[in-house]
């Protein structure tokens, strides 16, 4: 479904993205771990078309999106669905709104279609009756599962989670991992996360990718990361300060 | 030795970078307001966001409009009157606040305050916006944060700035016409009377084109600034700033411009 090829980009003569290369198959969850600041966002903004690779192929779908513009890029990004870190929801909108906005904005929907879909998701992520709440009146953990709900609202068949659950309390953290594993099994949508939050993303991660230095040092199956014999990744899973990791 | 022959050289490199940074920052500047205009002349038309534009530079400005509309009548009243005085000819009153604030003062102040409350709040919330990806969401929803955001409040700037610039206008003939009338006891004829006379159609488009130009000026800025706001509460801050600054020197300078032309 997504697949990543030698991809290479830099900042100001700092290279970010050594060569990167991860393949996500039609229905997975991959989740991407790695150090803070070490170009995990930046390569899920590549895979969104937010920023240009300097070197190397990114295909979605069987489509090369690394020199995609305009309407063409667009085309593909309907496919998407994106839950940014800071939930990212618009702030002049209900929580309602919010959720209904994609419908209004993407699709030929009546009105009465609009609020029983944005009603039935907001119900999905346990926010029934939250609708007509401001974003600023709601929590962080609110915040996200509503920034789930818009994400899921088009029925997107990829779906990117940027860290959905930082910041959040242990049981938050588990209730919308739940969530993601829940939705996924309803929706079957393939899903890209970028996410930190070891052990815990183990027990929904279909396959998981090590990001390190640039590049990704070893993607598979969720157990066999887990018990890698890669002193790297050993070291991230423990949180161990003593160890091949360069602190950033 | 080296360093001395080093020095003029590095010079022109600061220059020359100088230089070049200003003419790829005119040019990200440029390219920003065509994006605008090809965007503002090609479907799909926001009409729920212009309206929500509308409301936002235009309607609440209203107050900030009619209070300093009234209070720059009102000295302009004063001071003309205790000028013209001193030739005897105070009978001129009315027409001298009213060209004053048909050419000159009132598409300038009201694109001022328009700057100072709505300008800056729209540089703020764009480029908040920008800073909790809100813009990203649009862009990756497929949807042009163009249509949403910029192109709304330039087309809004345009229709809102004369309406401002007329409502400021008019009370601040009024404003005026208290002061030289009610308070100093000319007659109430000989105000608006000689204003017949004095002021034409001219004059009216001069100012209602400043302030469609103006209206411009401002919005694009302001988006501009918001749209590409530095990191963090500081670069919407210093964003911010750099807007309404701009924009203040922006309308004086392009005053002037437009005043030599449109004689």
């Amino acid at each position: 479904m997504i697949r990543v090829e030698n991809l290479r980009k830099s900042f100001g003569g700092q290279p970010v993205l050594k060569g990167v290369n991860l393949e996500v198959n039609r229905g997975e969850i991959m989740i991407v771990i790695g150090q803070s600041g070490g170009g995990k966002t930046v390569l899920l903004k590549h895979l969104l078309g937010l920023l240009r690779a300097d070197a190397g192929r990114i295909v979605v779908a069987g489509v090369d999106i690394t020199e995609l513009r305009g309407e063409a890029l667009d085309a593909v990004r309907r496919r998407y669905g994106v839950v940014f870190q800071g939930g990212a929801l618009f702030d002049s909108m209900s929580v309602f709104d919010n959720v209904a906005f994609p419908l209004r904005e993407r699709t030929a929907l009546g009105r009465a279609e609009i609020a029983e879909r944005a009603n039935a998701k907001l119900e999905q992520v346990g926010l029934g009756g939250m609708g007509e709440k401001n974003p600023a009146e709601i929590s962080g953990g609110m915040r996200k599962r509503v920034a789930i709900a818009r994400a899921l609202v088009t029925e997107p068949e990829i779906v990117f989670f940027d860290e959905p659950t930082t910041g959040l309390d242990p049981v938050l953290v588990n209730t919308i991992h739940g969530l993601i594993v829940d939705l996924h099994a309803k929706f079957a949508f393939t899903a890209v996360m970028v996410s930190h939050e070891i052990p815990e993303i183990f027990k929904i991660a279909q396959k998981v990718a090590m990001l390190y230095d640039g590049r990704i040092v070893e993607a598979g199956p969720a157990e066999a990361i887990q018990n890698s014999p890669n002193p790297v990744i050993q070291q991230f899973i423990r949180g161990d300060p003593e160890g091949p990791i360069h602190l950033r | 030795m080296t360093t001395w022959a080093a020095r003029p050289v590095d010079l022109v490199a600061l220059v020359g970078r100088a230089a070049l940074s200003l003419v790829a920052s005119l040019g990200r500047f440029g390219t920003f307001f065509a994006s605008a205009v090809a965007y503002a002349v090609t479907p799909p038309f926001k009409m729920r966001q212009l309206v929500g534009r509308i409301h936002f530079i235009g309607y609440n400005s209203l107050v900030i409009i009619v209070l300093t509309g009234a209070f720059t009548g009102m000295v302009l009243g004063l001071q003309v009157f205790i000028t013209l005085s001193r030739f005897g000819s105070e009978a001129f009153l009315g027409p001298a606040v009213a060209l004053s604030l048909i050419r000159e003062l009132g598409p300038v102040l009201a694109a001022l305050m328009v700057t100072g409350r709505a300008g800056s709040a729209l540089t703020a919330e764009i480029g908040i916006m920008r800073i909790t990806e809100q813009i990203d969401a649009l862009t990756v929803m497929a949807l042009n944060p163009f249509r949403y955001l910029v192109v709304p409040s330039i087309v809004a700037g345009i229709i809102t700035f004369p309406l401002m610039t007329s409502i400021f206008d008019v009370v601040g003939i009024f404003g005026g016409y208290l002061v030289g009338v009610k308070l100093l006891g000319l007659s109430q004829g000989t105000y608006f009377g000689e204003m017949k006379s004095f002021v034409d159609l001219g004059d009216v488009t001069t100012g209602v084109w400043k302030s469609l130009s103006f209206g411009v000026l401002v919005t694009w800025v302001c988006t501009y600034k918001g749209y590409h706001v530095g990191h963090g509460a500081e670069g919407v801050a210093r964003a911010t700033t750099q807007a309404v600054v701009l924009c203040s020197v922006l309308i004086l300078v392009w005053d002037y411009f437009l005043g030599s032309v449109l004689k």
